[in-house]
């Protein structure tokens, strides 16, 4: 069921709105300008993407001005750099992608930003930093930075601060190497600020932020013998509150919440989410379209969301044996499994998030189509991330697809659908309603009318 | 969990099992694309989406090479013709010899992203 009107968000009647797109208009796409991660920071002023071709940019909202009213809160870019390169592992005949998987913030300590970035092998720590001052004035050099004679010094002078262009500089600061065997799909920021976890297929690392030599090695599921080897893990995360708590979710559909108290090594969970299924309803598909591609908890820290194919679940912490909620994402899919396994799109893996409320999630679909679902009205709506609606502060339009009889107008047939338009990175400002959506090598950023 | 709405239930004087056989041909779209699925690949695995392409996403990035046969087939150049790398996208193995013409090109990004421009 639509919302009748164009919003849906924290249980008011939210109109997304068209505010920006990032990115090159041409048909062609190079692959290495494939987004693939958003992230807002904490406190929303700070929005970063990472690419296939291992590059960062990230954009920060501009302070609302009198003079331009209407350009409240854009984006601009702030900072790019390039975060990974290609490498080959000579040693293990490996190819190893410079696309960064993922993006993580760390709460802001100082007047620097610092974020991780990864790609499959290798977590760096990049430090983001302004100087809008240089100085001026040294003794032994000229403006310019050649050396002076030190004969030629009759007097002595000190220097001053002069202020300057700013200059926004990125510099790693951490490199975190050597800790994957297999590829890595997570990484998340403990809330106790000092350590992080990095999440393989098969195992899960802790570390702390100012260690890279070292790293202890928590979750290890893999099996004494690859033969019997049934199930990854898809996706990490620590709980935002208690520092001792992290979910993973599996290739089977499963979540396993686990406790860094109760053992060095988790292997054995604390708790245990799956929702049972119908035997009888089993396919070849299921397993596959059950695999988690994402799990997140709420910012409250009494719920997660996981990802599967179809669908997205919110599940209630402190009950394992199915979900609290479950939103149909794309439901037509279903009977389109046999295609998509062979075009090979049954295997994407699409992200969710929360909005700062926890009352409405987000998700991406194809088509370059995203779905949103009020948690308190059950409302949902979706919308499209495409250059035809994208003149400022135009109102988005609700799309529908048709799945079969008759289509109506403005409606869209499942095949029609373009699947090599996918959004599958999307994220939720943290504090007002603002989103931006990846849609393959462009940024759009949306946000409410309201305001 | 698959809820089946389309298709129309049949009903006859069947016994439970077939009936509910039928149903689940006619009801559950995913059984149908299983089916075809099944009657384009035979061959496909027993085990549901099993340890198969469990294996494969581990692999992703392993490239192969045998010095040896690239060796011997050097020698061999210089009068045949040699099999060359099909498709840039299989992976190349045993039964043809790479030359670093035929291997794709890695070039780093060193390019600004265009989001930034």
């Amino acid at each position: 069921k639509e919302g009748a009107r164009g919003g849906v968000g924290g249980g008011n009647d939210f109109q997304w709105c068209f505010s920006q797109v990032k990115g090159a208009i041409d048909e062609d796409v190079a692959e290495a300008d494939i987004i693939s991660t958003v992230e807002f920071n904490y406190s929303g002023e700070l929005l970063a993407t990472g690419d296939k071709g291992g590059r960062v940019v990230i954009f920060q909202r501009e302070q609302e001005s009198k003079n331009r009213p209407h350009s409240r809160g854009e984006y601009n870019v702030y900072s790019t750099f390039q975060s990974h390169e290609p490498e080959f592992d000579y040693l293990k005949s490996l190819e190893i992608e410079e696309k960064i998987n993922k993006i993580r913030w760390l709460p802001q300590q100082n007047a620097a930003h610092f974020l991780l970035s990864t790609n499959d092998k290798t977590i760096k720590l990049w430090k983001i930093s302004e100087r809008d001052k240089r100085a001026e004035g040294y003794n032994l050099k000229d403006e310019d930075g050649r050396l002076r004679d030190p004969f030629r010094i009759t007097s002595l002078r000190v220097p001053v601060l002069m202020p300057m262009d700013l200059m926004v500089e990125a510099s790693p600061r951490r490199i975190f190497a050597n800790a994957h065997t297999y590829h890595i799909n997570s990484i998340s920021v403990n809330s106790d600020h000092e350590t992080y976890l990095s999440a393989d297929d098969l195992r899960i690392n802790l570390w702390h932020l100012e260690i890279t030599d070292r790293s202890f090695n928590i979750v290890d599921i893999k099996p004494a013998n690859m033969e019997e080897l049934t199930e990854v893990i898809t996706a990490a995360e620590c709980h935002p509150h208690q520092c001792n708590v992290f979910v993973y979710s599996s290739s089977k559909g499963t979540i396993r919440l686990c406790d860094m108290r109760a053992a060095a090594l988790c292997d054995r969970h604390t708790k245990f989410f799956e929702e049972p299924e119908d035997p009888s309803s089993r396919s070849f598909f299921s397993e596959i379209i059950s695999s988690i591609s994402d799990v997140k908890f709420s910012h409250s820290g009494r719920y997660m969301m996981t990802r599967d194919y179809l669908s997205v679940k919110v599940w209630d912490l402190n009950m394992e044996n199915r979900p609290v909620e479950t939103y149909q994402v794309h439901e037509y899919l279903r009977s389109k499994l046999c295609s998509l396994y062979e075009n090979d799109c049954i295997f994407d893996k699409f992200e969710c998030c929360w909005n700062g409320s926890d009352g409405a999630i987000m998700t991406g679909s194809y088509n370059n189509f995203f779905r949103m679902f009020d948690r308190n009205s059950r409302r949902d709506i979706t919308l499209e991330a495409s250059r035809e609606s994208s003149k400022p502060r135009a109102m988005l339009k609700p799309r529908k697809v048709c799945t079969g009889g008759k289509r109506k107008k403005d409606e869209i047939s499942v095949d029609s659908l373009d699947f090599n338009k996918k959004i599958l990175h999307t994220a939720w400002h943290p504090k007002e309603n603002v989103i931006a959506v990846a849609a393959t090598n462009n940024l759009y950023i949306f946000q409410d009318k309201i305001n | 969990m698959s809820d089946g709405t389309q298709g129309n239930k049949t009903v006859e004087n069947a016994s439970a099992e077939e009936q509910r056989e039928m149903q689940d041909k006619v009801i559950s779209p995913e059984k149908a694309e299983e089916a075809k699925l099944k009657a384009r690949y035979p061959h496909l695995g027993t085990k549901p989406g099993g340890s198969d392409f469990l294996r494969k996403r581990l692999q992703k990035g392993q490239k192969y090479f045998d010095s040896g046969d690239y060796n011997m087939a050097k020698a061999k150049m210089k009068n045949k013709q040699l099999p060359l790398a099909a498709a840039e996208k299989t992976e190349i193995t045993g039964d043809h010899i790479p030359t670093p013409q035929d291997l794709p090109q890695r070039k780093t990004s060193l390019v600004t992203s265009k989001l930034a421009g």
